[in-house]
């Protein structure tokens, strides 16, 4: 067998039948020999290489699965540097595989070669260059273990084309163990006892959820948990959707602009509870003046994580669904109905100052909320929410609903603006059978455009609705805020982007109007494959609550 | 926090590109690494990493904690200076013209417990052994004579506590395989 064989041989033997792509010189002995698999992979000819890694990011973050992103050398190889930077912070299973120059030109500056394996380092889990054809399956195998074993994260292997032609004998053997690679560390049941002691003991106990519940399929122990100690929880940007948005311990999001409940009482709380999430900067605003007065147990399954930004008094190190199971029959039936009082007069509070004239509008311009809530209330929280990055994204996690985990879909970590456009096509294709709405900026959205035409290409049934302030919104916020309303360059003329659609063959339409905005999302959401939505909203609106940079998560503000 | 010398050891497999991967752990934090020294260890096909830093506990913690995150490293470790025995070599060529007697090179070399390494009819080389300000200190002794070319290696350190790597290693190994036989190691 030849190594471009074998290397679709090991896709088939790790159950891929999913990839994104994009072809060229040095990759094309794979292409060609996935040419003959065309009935077992499907091949998304994605165009442009950071389409085909916030696909495949995408892909894995609604499946569950390991992304895969297949590209060539040099400029296709550092075209995908972007979403592996993106998938290493947010945690996302995802295998891209590279063609690289022939072995003997290595080092040669040849055409189109780049050194993908230095320019990757940093930004993936583990990457590994080939060349020789009979070391493709370990080297596959190994990557494949490595992507979705402990914490997730994305794996770059470099292909040289003499590998690609050359012969092997092909067996697959699948990775199971690494002598130096502990992915998932048995926790240690005398911190789970502590912890258990700290939560039975806790007045006002208070539950952070971070990503680390979905990626350890821990939510049914969540909730459990929460429903029997009665403790209140608000998630992380990446850690929405892991319960249903309307449970009644939900105090809401986390972080800088999240809830006015849950930031504040972070400060308030006796026992901070944080699981699967690695307090971020953006959740946690001034480190030295985070959750001072509380004990903190931080389960988390990345040694490197704790004690990193905020001390734990408790941590346990392992798998949240592990731990939780664990620390289950420890704790004690509870409830906490007037410190969960003290969480709902915070929420009155932040509804009529922000929420209720951004939801149900006086003025006469539409506002982003009013949008995400119609969406929202017209999916019933059955959709899949994909966002970009900006202002948009913080309204659409702040009043989107979900009744079911991984129906979330954002860059956290890295905020990639140009991520949702691919990333909703990938979430699609890794869930056909549910509805994916794509919330993007006018910004982003002109980021990855191109992507309209796979999605035509594909079928892939993905609502874009594009909420168009014709500012870099987020960014035009803050120079409102802090830079005395100096729009340095975040004003854009736009293009016609219902013509746009059109012309990438997406039915495409576009709505400025309160009374129009029902009709329009339903029409949108009743349509069989794709489309377009542009929505004009005001121009100068701002997002709060909001923490400001520096500043504590109690000094909330919320104008 | 203070900062003080630290010296990380760690032992890995040996796989191409994890020294850069490695040492971008420092860069990323602007920790500048002031000797590196890498060699097999006493386990057979695991490498050992010396490195030397000036930084914060802090700082050298997560350090470690991110080194140990890649996965073809073993196990790192931070050692305080009076937590290890280390060792640096330095070379010192000098010209053969002060071998006249007359210099007292001799006297010099004897003194510092330094040796005369090899003997050229234009120059000579020095080698002596020791901690960085005894080897900076013949360094001085000799610019008088004027050195030709001087260059010390990395330090090389040994821990003071006496469990062994290989112990380190079967630890690990116990733990890893009750995971693996749990099936919970994905
Ligand atoms: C690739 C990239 N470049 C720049 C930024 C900085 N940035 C963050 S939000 C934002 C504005 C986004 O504008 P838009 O997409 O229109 O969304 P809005 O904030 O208006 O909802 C910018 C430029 C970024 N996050 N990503």
């Amino acid at each position: 067998m030849k190594g471009a064989e074998a290397v679709i041989q090991s896709l088939l033997a790790e159950g891929v039948d999913t990839i994104f792509g994009y072809p060229g010189g040095a990759i094309m002995p794979v292409y060609d020999s996935l040419f003959d698999f065309t009935d077992q992979i499907h091949h998304v000819l994605v165009r442009h290489e950071q389409g085909a890694v916030h696909a495949a990011q995408g892909y894995a973050r609604t499946s569950g699965r390991v992304g895969v992103c297949l590209a060539t050398s040099g400029p296709g190889a550092t075209n995908l540097i972007t979403g592996l930077a993106d998938a290493m912070i947010d945690s996302t299973p995802v295998v891209c595989i590279t063609g690289q120059v022939a072995s003997h030109l290595l080092g040669t500056d040849a055409f189109q070669e780049t050194d993908v394996v230095g320019v990757s380092m940093p930004v993936s889990k583990w990457n590994i260059q080939v060349t020789r054809a009979k070391d493709i399956p370990a080297a596959m195998a190994k990557a494949f273990y490595i992507a979705k074993s402990g914490r997730p994260g994305p794996v770059l292997i470099d292909i040289t084309k003499d590998a690609q032609f050359g012969d092997l004998e092909y067996t697959y053997t699948h990775c199971t163990q690494l002598r130096s690679y502990n992915p998932c560390p048995a926790p240690a049941q005398h911190a789970i006892k502590k912890a258990a002691e700290l939560i039975n003991n806790a007045k006002k106990p208070f539950l952070l959820v971070g990503q680390g519940i979905i990626l350890s399929g821990a939510e049914n122990e969540l909730k459990e948990l929460v429903e029997k100690s009665g403790i209140p929880f608000a998630w992380t940007l990446m850690g929405l959707s892991a319960m249903p948005t309307d449970h009644p311990l939900n105090m809401g999001m986390l972080g800088m602009h999240g809830n006015y409940a849950p930031n504040i009482k972070t400060n308030e709380c006796d026992v901070l509870i944080a699981v699967g999430m690695r307090f971020d900067d953006r959740v946690t605003g001034d480190v030295n003046r985070y959750a001072r007065q509380a004990k903190i147990i931080h389960i988390e399954i990345d040694q490197a994580e704790v004690n990193k930004n905020i001390a734990a008094d408790v941590p346990v190190i392992g798998d949240a669904r592990e731990v939780l199971e664990d620390l289950l029959p420890l704790v004690n039936e509870n409830n906490h109905e007037e410190w969960i009082g003290e969480f709902l007069a915070l929420r009155a509070i932040e509804e009529e100052k922000v929420s209720q004239e951004e939801l149900f509008p006086e003025k006469e311009g539409l506002t982003m909320p009013e949008i995400i809530r119609r969406v929202s209330e017209k999916t019933k929280g059955e959709a899949i929410l994909v966002t970009d990055v900006g202002q948009h994204q913080m309204a659409a996690s702040r009043y989107f609903g979900f009744n079911k985990t991984r129906s979330n879909v954002t860059s956290g970590g890295l905020g990639t603006m140009g991520f949702a456009l691919p990333a909703s096509l990938g979430a699609k294709l890794g869930v056909p059978d549910r509805e994916v709405v794509a919330v993007i900026g006018d910004g982003g959205f002109q980021m990855n455009m191109q992507e309209l035409a796979t999605i035509r290409q594909t079928h892939a049934a993905v609502k874009i609705v594009i909420l168009n302030n014709n500012f870099l919104g987020m960014v035009r916020q803050w120079q409102q805020l802090f830079f005395d309303r100096r729009y340095s360059f975040t004003e854009m003329e736009n293009p016609d982007f219902v013509k746009l659609g059109e012309a990438f063959h997406i039915p495409s339409a576009r709505v400025s109007e309160r009374g129009d905005v029902d009709a329009a999302i339903s029409k949108m959401l009743e349509s069989e494959g794709p489309y377009l939505l542009e929505v004009m909203v005001e121009k100068e609106d701002n997002v709060f609550p909001m923490v400001p940079t520096g500043a504590a998560v109690s000094e909330i503000r919320l104008s | 926090m203070k900062t003080h010398k630290y010296t990380v050891a760690v032992f890995t497999e040996n796989f191409i590109g994890l020294l850069t991967r490695i040492t971008l752990i420092f860069t990323r934090r602007h920790v500048n690494i002031e000797s590196i020294t890498v060699s097999e260890s006493e386990v057979r096909g695991v490498h050992r990493y010396t490195l030397v830093v000036k930084t914060t506990e802090d700082v050298v913690q997560r350090i470690v904690q991110q080194i140990e995150k890649q996965v073809e490293a073993l196990k790192a470790f931070y050692y305080r200076e009076e937590e290890i025995i280390h060792q640096e070599i330095a070379l010192y060529k000098v010209s053969t013209k002060f071998l006249d007697g007359q210099h007292n090179l001799e006297k010099l070399i004897r003194d510092n417990h330094a040796r005369m390494l090899s003997l050229d009819s234009e120059y000579l080389v020095i080698e002596k052994t020791g901690h960085k300000h005894e080897t900076q200190a013949l360094l001085e002794e000799l610019q008088p004579f004027g050195v030709l070319e001087f260059v010390r290696s990395g330090r090389v350190s040994v821990a003071k506590r006496m469990k062994e790597l290989s112990e380190y290693l079967d630890e690990m190994e116990t733990e890893l395989q009750a995971r693996v036989e749990a099936g919970k190691n994905q």
